[in-house]
This record gives structure tokens, C-alpha cells and sequence, in this order.
């Protein structure tokens, strides 16, 4: 246990629970964004998806405590480091120049914070439907209802896409920073780790983006 | 050439500091950036003000005590050189140029851009050693070392401890300095056996003396006057994660 929190409270360790639970979180949203899509096979499918989601009660909390842990975790740890980071530098240079780092890597609490917001956000409107009481009239699983209904508003919509592209901006980074932080770096590998870090992103931000967009277009409506 | 300098100016380690401009004229385009320094300090020493305290020993860009943060950049405009071997050339005609010291609570001010660098020192006392019985001289390649294993360990060694990457680093983050310290000793049969020691004991020294981590921004690799690659963060990483589960058993 000793050894545990030694590790935790090294800012190297801190770093290598930034990375687990960051490829946690990854996986989280490719398996959210793969049940979102069935939104174009149609409200059955979609609502169908929502139901058996309800039939594992069991697993499915399982993985929600286990997702709501990496989730503190992450950002638990993401302000602990922000709170060391800014203290190891307590005067600013009056002239700085970033020669190399990119701008999603100097953003990421930004990016982070706005993501956070967008999820707490997301919990209050769809699943304890506290900013939309309409919903409850629904019934329990007319995710697809909800999911139309809620896009026509611009202002979700306007928020929505500007967290998938902060996300975006988010995981550009943290993708490849995490194979680092783990300490998986190899000369040859590393242009296959930045594309995959740069291709994952934007396609998990296409994928969400894609929902509105057809939305908007008509292709999908109640 | 002339140019304008804007210069940290700062009597003490407690004493508020500000930006003072200084007019440098008849400046050769062949002199060194602390040739070019040397020169203005003539000239404040012969008006009777306080010459500008600035860190140089070697000039010959091999000892790491040059220590500039010369317009946001450290060690200036040129890539893979240290202040100390920056020309004037690389500057042009009335150009204003900012001089500040490493910012880094670690690395306090002293005076002017002088810095307090010690915190190294003692990151390299926690760890960055090899235990040996000294007695006679080895026998030359008595130690058989395989050919890539000697080129990595000499590039991490070529690391001359300057602080660059510190100063770099938007977190004030000591990485890149211990990482190539730990690199070019684990890389090597002598110092593989103290490889989990070290790697706990100069991380922890390293977070001790206020460092900021890592966010893996890469703005040291492209400031290092060695060139050093973020290659050894991450050896650095894999060496402290076998000595945490090392540790754990």
C-alpha cells in the first residue's frame, strides 16, 4: 500500500495513472460512439441498444463505477499536476516563444475543463433529465426521441460540437503523450503513434460530429 | 550593427527585478552574444553603473554554464547551441532583443540573469552515479559493450546540465536533464545495477527541489543545445515503472 502511494504521489506516477486512465476513457468513447451510431439504423435499433444496455443491470454498474473512477481519478490528477506545474514557475518570462509543442498540448486543462462541463452537462439533460422534465413523459428508453428532440435546439447543438472538437483537440495530445508517459516510445514507431494519435481523434470527433450534421441535413428525424 | 537590449536587471536574490533597455552600438557581426554583452558591460562599468551579471565559463559551448533566455528562446535563435556560441550574426540590424534569466522556482536568481542552478547538483548526488570499488585501471573493453547500446549512452552523456530544457518547459519541468542522466547510465553494464535506485531516487530528488512534470510538450528536445531526445523520458519513465514494481514485491 506504501508503495502505492509513493508511486501515486511522484509526479512520474502521477503521469503513468494520467495515461491508464486516459486509455480508459478512450475506450469508453469508442464504445459510446459505436452504440450512438445506431442512430441511423433507425429509433429501433437505437432504443433496442438503450433497453439491453438496461437487461445487464449488473454489468452495467459494474462499468459505471469503473468509468466514474477513472474519471475522478483522471482529473483528480490532472489538477494535482496543473497545481505543481504552475508553483515550479512562480515569475513569467515577459517574452516566451514555443519553439515545437502544439497548441492542443499547452490547452489541455482548457480543452479538459470544457469536456468536463459538456459531460455534466450530458448527465443532467439525458440521464437524470433534471434541465429537460419534459423528457420524463418520454418513457424509459426513447433515447432516439430524446437525442432528435435535443439537437434541434441550437444552443445544445452550438455546445456539442464545440466539446467533440475540443475533445478532439484533448485526445491529439493525450494519445500520444500517454505512450510516452508510459514509457512505450520507439525510434520507428514514433510517426505510427503520432498518426494513430492524430487518426483516432479525429475520427472519433467525425463520428460524434456526424449526428448532428444529419440532424441538420434532414437525413435523420423524428 | 546596433541593436536594443531589454535586459532582467535584478541586485539580489530577494530584490524586485525589472526589464532595463540598453543601447549595444558598434557591435561586430563576428562577435559572440557574450562578446557583444562583455562590450555594453565596458561601457556601463566606464559611466560608473553596475555591469549586467550573466553565467559563463568554458565559450566553447561545452560546460553548460551559459544560461540565456534570449528573445523567449533558451540559448536564442539557433538550434542545437548554447548561448555562449550564438554570433551576432544570427541577429540583424536594430533588432530588440530580451535577455531574461531560467524562470524556474527551482533555479532562483541570484542576480541579474544568474541563476542558482544547485538544485541539479543535488539531483545528480541522489542518484546520477555509479557505485565502484576504485582500484587498479581496467583492461580497455574488458566490459564488452554492444556498439548501439555505447552510441545512446554517449548521446544521453553529451546532456552538459544547463538547465534549457527547464527553462523551456511551460511547467519548469526537470525531465529531460535527469532522463538523459538516467539514460546514459542504465544504458551501460556498470550502471545497469543501480538502474531501479537511481531512477526512484533522482525522480524523487527531481520533485523535491520543486520541478514541475512532465506534460510531454517536446519544448525541451527543441531547445537542448545537446540535442537530447524525449527518446530518454520515456527510458526514464520505463526505468522508474520496473523499479515501482520491483519495489512493490
Amino acid at each position: 500500500m506504501t508503495s502505492i502511494s509513493s508511486f501515486y504521489r511522484s509526479s512520474v506516477g502521477c503521469k503513468m495513472v494520467m495515461a491508464l486512465t486516459g486509455i480508459g476513457l478512450v475506450g469508453f468513447l469508442c464504445a459510446h460512439l459505436a452504440g450512438n451510431l445506431l442512430v441511423f439504423k433507425g429509433p429501433e435499433a437505437l432504443n433496442h441498444y438503450a433497453r439491453t444496455l438496461r437487461d445487464y443491470l449488473p454489468i452495467l454498474w459494474v462499468l459505471r463505477v469503473g468509468l466514474l473512477a477513472m474519471f475522478v481519478l483522471h482529473i483528480v490528477s490532472a489538477i494535482r499536476l496543473t497545481q505543481l506545474n504552475r508553483w515550479a514557475r512562480p515569475v513569467a518570462y515577459t517574452n516566451k516563444k514555443n519553439v515545437r509543442s502544439s497548441l492542443s498540448s499547452r490547452t489541455m486543462m482548457l480543452s479538459g475543463l470544457v469536456v468536463l462541463s459538456f459531460v455534466l452537462y450530458h448527465l443532467a439533460h439525458l440521464t437524470f433529465r433534471w434541465t429537460h422534465p419534459e423528457f420524463r413523459e418520454l418513457g424509459e428508453f426513447d433515447v432516439y426521441q430524446m437525442l432528435v428532440m435535443s439537437f434541434h435546439s441550437p444552443y445544445v447543438a452550438f455546445f456539442y460540437c464545440l466539446s467533440i472538437v475540443l475533445l478532439m483537440s484533448h485526445l491529439h495530445h493525450g494519445i500520444v503523450s500517454l505512450f510516452q508517459s508510459l514509457g512505450l516510445y520507439h525510434g520507428g514507431l514514433q510517426p505510427v503513434i503520432r498518426a494513430a494519435g492524430a487518426g483516432v481523434s479525429v475520427l472519433l470527433a467525425m463520428g460524434f460530429l456526424s449526428i448532428p450534421i444529419a440532424i441538420f441535413c434532414g437525413w435523420i428525424g423524428l | 550593427m546596433n541593436v536594443r537590449l531589454h535586459v532582467w536587471r535584478q541586485q539580489s536574490a530577494n530584490a524586485p527585478g525589472k526589464m532595463v533597455q540598453y543601447e549595444a552600438t558598434d557591435i561586430s557581426p563576428t562577435m559572440s552574444f557574450l562578446e557583444m554583452l562583455d562590450l555594453v558591460n565596458e561601457g556601463l562599468v566606464a559611466k560608473g553603473e553596475e555591469p549586467i551579471a550573466f553565467d559563463h565559463d568554458c565559450r566553447e559551448g561545452i560546460c553548460g554554464t551559459c544560461s540565456l533566455m534570449i528573445n523567449g528562446v533558451a540559448h536564442g535563435p539557433n538550434e542545437a547551441t548554447t548561448s555562449c556560441q550564438l554570433h551576432m550574426r544570427s541577429f540583424h540590424e536594430g533588432q530588440d532583443i530580451y535577455i531574461e534569466p531560467w524562470r524556474a522556482r527551482a533555479f532562483p536568481v541570484i542576480r541579474d540573469l544568474v541563476t542558482d542552478r544547485s538544485a541539479f547538483d543535488r539531483i545528480i548526488q541522489a542518484g546520477g552515479f555509479v557505485s565502484v570499488n576504485t582500484g587498479g585501471v581496467p583492461d580497455a573493453n574488458a566490459i564488452a559493450i554492444p556498439k548501439p547500446d555505447a552510441e545512446a549512452a554517449m548521446d544521453a552523456a553529451a546532456c552538459i546540465g544547463c538547465g534549457a530544457c527547464v527553462a523551456a518547459c511551460k511547467n519548469a519541468s526537470a525531465m529531460l536533464f535527469v532522463s538523459a542522466k538516467v539514460s546514459h547510465l542504465s544504458l551501460l553494464p556498470q550502471g545497469k545495477i543501480e538502474g531501479s535506485r537511481r531512477a526512484t531516487a533522482m525522480v524523487a530528488q527531481m520533485d523535491l527541489e520543486g520541478f514541475g512534470s512532465c506534460t510531454n510538450t517536446q519544448e525541451c528536445e527543441a531547445v537542448c543545445p545537446k540535442e537530447i531526445s524525449v527518446a530518454s523520458i520515456a527510458r526514464l519513465n520505463r526505468e522508474f515503472l520496473k523499479a515501482s514494481v520491483e519495489s512493490s514485491h
